[in-house]
């Protein structure tokens, strides 16, 4: 059996995506920065796409930015308020420990610039509390930036409340809503959010192609210098092809999001549940407050890049925050914000749903996985140590 | 995986010699758990050859994998040998690692030497303790609760 529980990598390309790609490849193939009649034939597709995105997340056309994807646009918000408060003497960022790479890594590369980043702890639940980012907001602050949802263990932040609090406080407030778009209903007025990251390949799209929401009146500076596109945003010519099938995949993914979710979560519990059975194991992150395809455990005694090569022997395709499969030394940041010491935090396990997910499937999960942990806990000394009493159980 | 070699999957997927020896002449343990990788090397001694070895590993995909070919290459050979195994030659016998898991072979090799230093200990045998250095894992030290 084969089965991919590794959504949130990445996702299969939807067939109504494949179909716009190729569609839009040949019957709009001009370049919409051209004055012919092919090049404004593929201009009014692209404004017909923008429009579509803008109207699944509650804006409007003119404030959606086409990007390669979450990590391009995550920059480009983050840089853009961060520059245009540092030019009226504001340089205060707040964010949170748990946030992606893609705004991490941005918000280091400003703080060697000189400015102050505040990342807000998150309790056991891993989520952070509004009343910790309401304490840091000040007249210094430039920039709040809070995940919708978290990649790796897929809890849901309270961006409408501190996205209120910015508003109320005049300041920008971005959200990287990259894990969470096509899987969850989202408005960026209800968010109260002035930027909005989404990156295509989450939800069926191709990869290569997200966008940013920007809201009227919020400071924005192009990363990429060049031609005039996306409003003298972004140069380079559109790839409208992947724009299309991201709009098309963005469509289908939000048609019955009621319908998704409740099928979705519903699988997601009951894997959920048949995996605590798992001795000396703990869920990572809020069983409710997370996203409906997120299952994330760590599992005592054992490291999770072995997991993940056996579960792989068995057609499973997992993630892990493991050190050993990053490449780096460390296990996740998210993990050890959480309060997971490293011991266990190696030993993590992260599944994600889709909307292709079976029951079959997640029986198959849940018979495999208890089998292949309970090998590897077979030749661990940390296991028989925990066992035989000379070393004290954390989870 | 493309990422190891098909020995190391070989290793990794039927590890030899994987186990615990009871009343063991020799016993070894290095590595943390905090790091990630764990390695216990048992030895049995009968005279000056390993007449049997087994191990237990806590880690990763090549960690297990190097400790299931280091157990190979010193059984049934004479102490000296296993004195004289490198990290090295336990990475090339798995037709190589990835560079940032050499540190696993690095395990393996001091593990062997651990549970020999353990046994000569016990046994009141004089050594050349230029042969055990201490632990050469760096990544292991400093690091932050």
């Amino acid at each position: 059996m084969f089965v991919y529980a590794d959504n949130a990598a990445t996702t299969k390309v939807r067939p109504v995506a494949l179909k716009a790609f190729n569609e839009t490849a040949t019957a709009y193939f001009g370049n919409p920065s051209s004055l012919h009649s092919a090049g404004q034939r593929a201009k009014e597709e692209l404004t017909r796409c923008r429009e579509k995105i803008a109207a699944v997340l509650g804006a409007n056309g003119r404030e959606i930015y086409f990007t390669s994807g979450g990590s391009e646009s995550d920059n480009q918000a983050i840089l853009s308020a961060a520059y245009a408060g540092a030019r009226k003497g504001k340089k205060k960022i707040v964010s949170t420990a748990i946030e992606h790479h893609a705004v991490l890594h941005t918000l280091e590369k400003l703080e060697k610039e000189g400015f102050e980043v505040v990342l807000l702890p998150v309790g056991a639940e891993g989520i952070v509390k509004v009343e910790d980012a309401a304490r840091e907001l000040d007249e210094n602050t430039c920039l709040v930036s809070v995940m919708l949802a978290n990649n790796e263990i897929g809890t849901l932040q309270p961006v409408s409340e501190i996205g209120a609090l910015c508003r109320e406080k005049k300041i920008p407030f971005h959200t990287d809503a990259v894990q969470a778009v096509g899987h969850m209903p989202i408005d960026v007025n209800a968010l109260h959010c002035d930027y909005l990251a989404l990156s295509g390949h989450k939800f069926g799209a191709p990869r290569g192609v997200g966008a940013l929401y920007v809201r009227t009146g919020a400071p924005l500076f192009s990363l990429i210098e060049g031609g005039a596109q996306e409003r003298g945003k972004r140069a380079g010519t559109e790839n409208l092809p992947a724009i299309a099938a991201m709009t098309a995949a963005l469509e289908e993914a939000t048609r019955d999001l009621p319908g998704y979710m409740k099928k979705v979560s519903a699988l997601r519990d009951e894997l959920i549940g048949n995996l605590s059975r798992i001795p000396h194991c703990a869920l990572n992150g809020d069983p409710e407050k997370r996203l409906c395809g997120n299952v994330s455990f760590c599992f005592e005694g054992i490291e999770g890049e072995s997991l993940l090569l056996l579960l792989d022997e068995e057609g499973i395709c997992a993630s892990s925050g493991s050190a050993c499969t990053s490449g780096s030394l460390d296990p996740s940041h998210v993990l050890l914000a959480i309060g997971r010491v490293h011991d266990v935090a190696h030993g993590s396990l992260r599944l994600t749903l889709s909307e292709d997910t079976t029951e079959e499937e997640i029986a198959y999960l849940s018979e495999k996985i208890p089998k292949v942990v309970a090998y590897l806990r077979g030749m661990s000394p940390v296991w028989r140590d925990l066992q035989e009493g000379r070393r004290t159980y954390i989870l | 995986m493309s990422l190891y070699s098909e020995k190391v999957m070989d290793h990794f997927k039927h590890p030899r010699n994987v186990g615990v020896i009871e009343n063991a002449d020799g016993v070894g343990e290095v590595g943390n758990a905090k790091c990630g990788d764990i390695m216990k090397i048992y030895l049995k001694i009968d005279g000056d050859i390993i007449s049997d070895v087994k191990f237990e590993t806590f880690g990763c995909g090549s960690a297990i994998a190097s400790s299931s070919m280091a157990t190979e290459l010193i059984k049934g050979k004479p102490l000296a040998d296993a004195l004289s195994l490198t990290n090295k030659a336990v990475a090339e016998a798995l037709d190589g690692l990835p560079a940032y898991k050499m540190h696993c072979s690095v395990l393996a090799e001091e593990a062997i030497k651990a549970a020999i230093l353990d046994y000569y200990t016990k046994n009141n045998i004089p050594y050349d303790e230029s042969l055990f250095r201490e632990s050469s894992c760096a990544h292991c030290e400093d690091k932050p609760e």
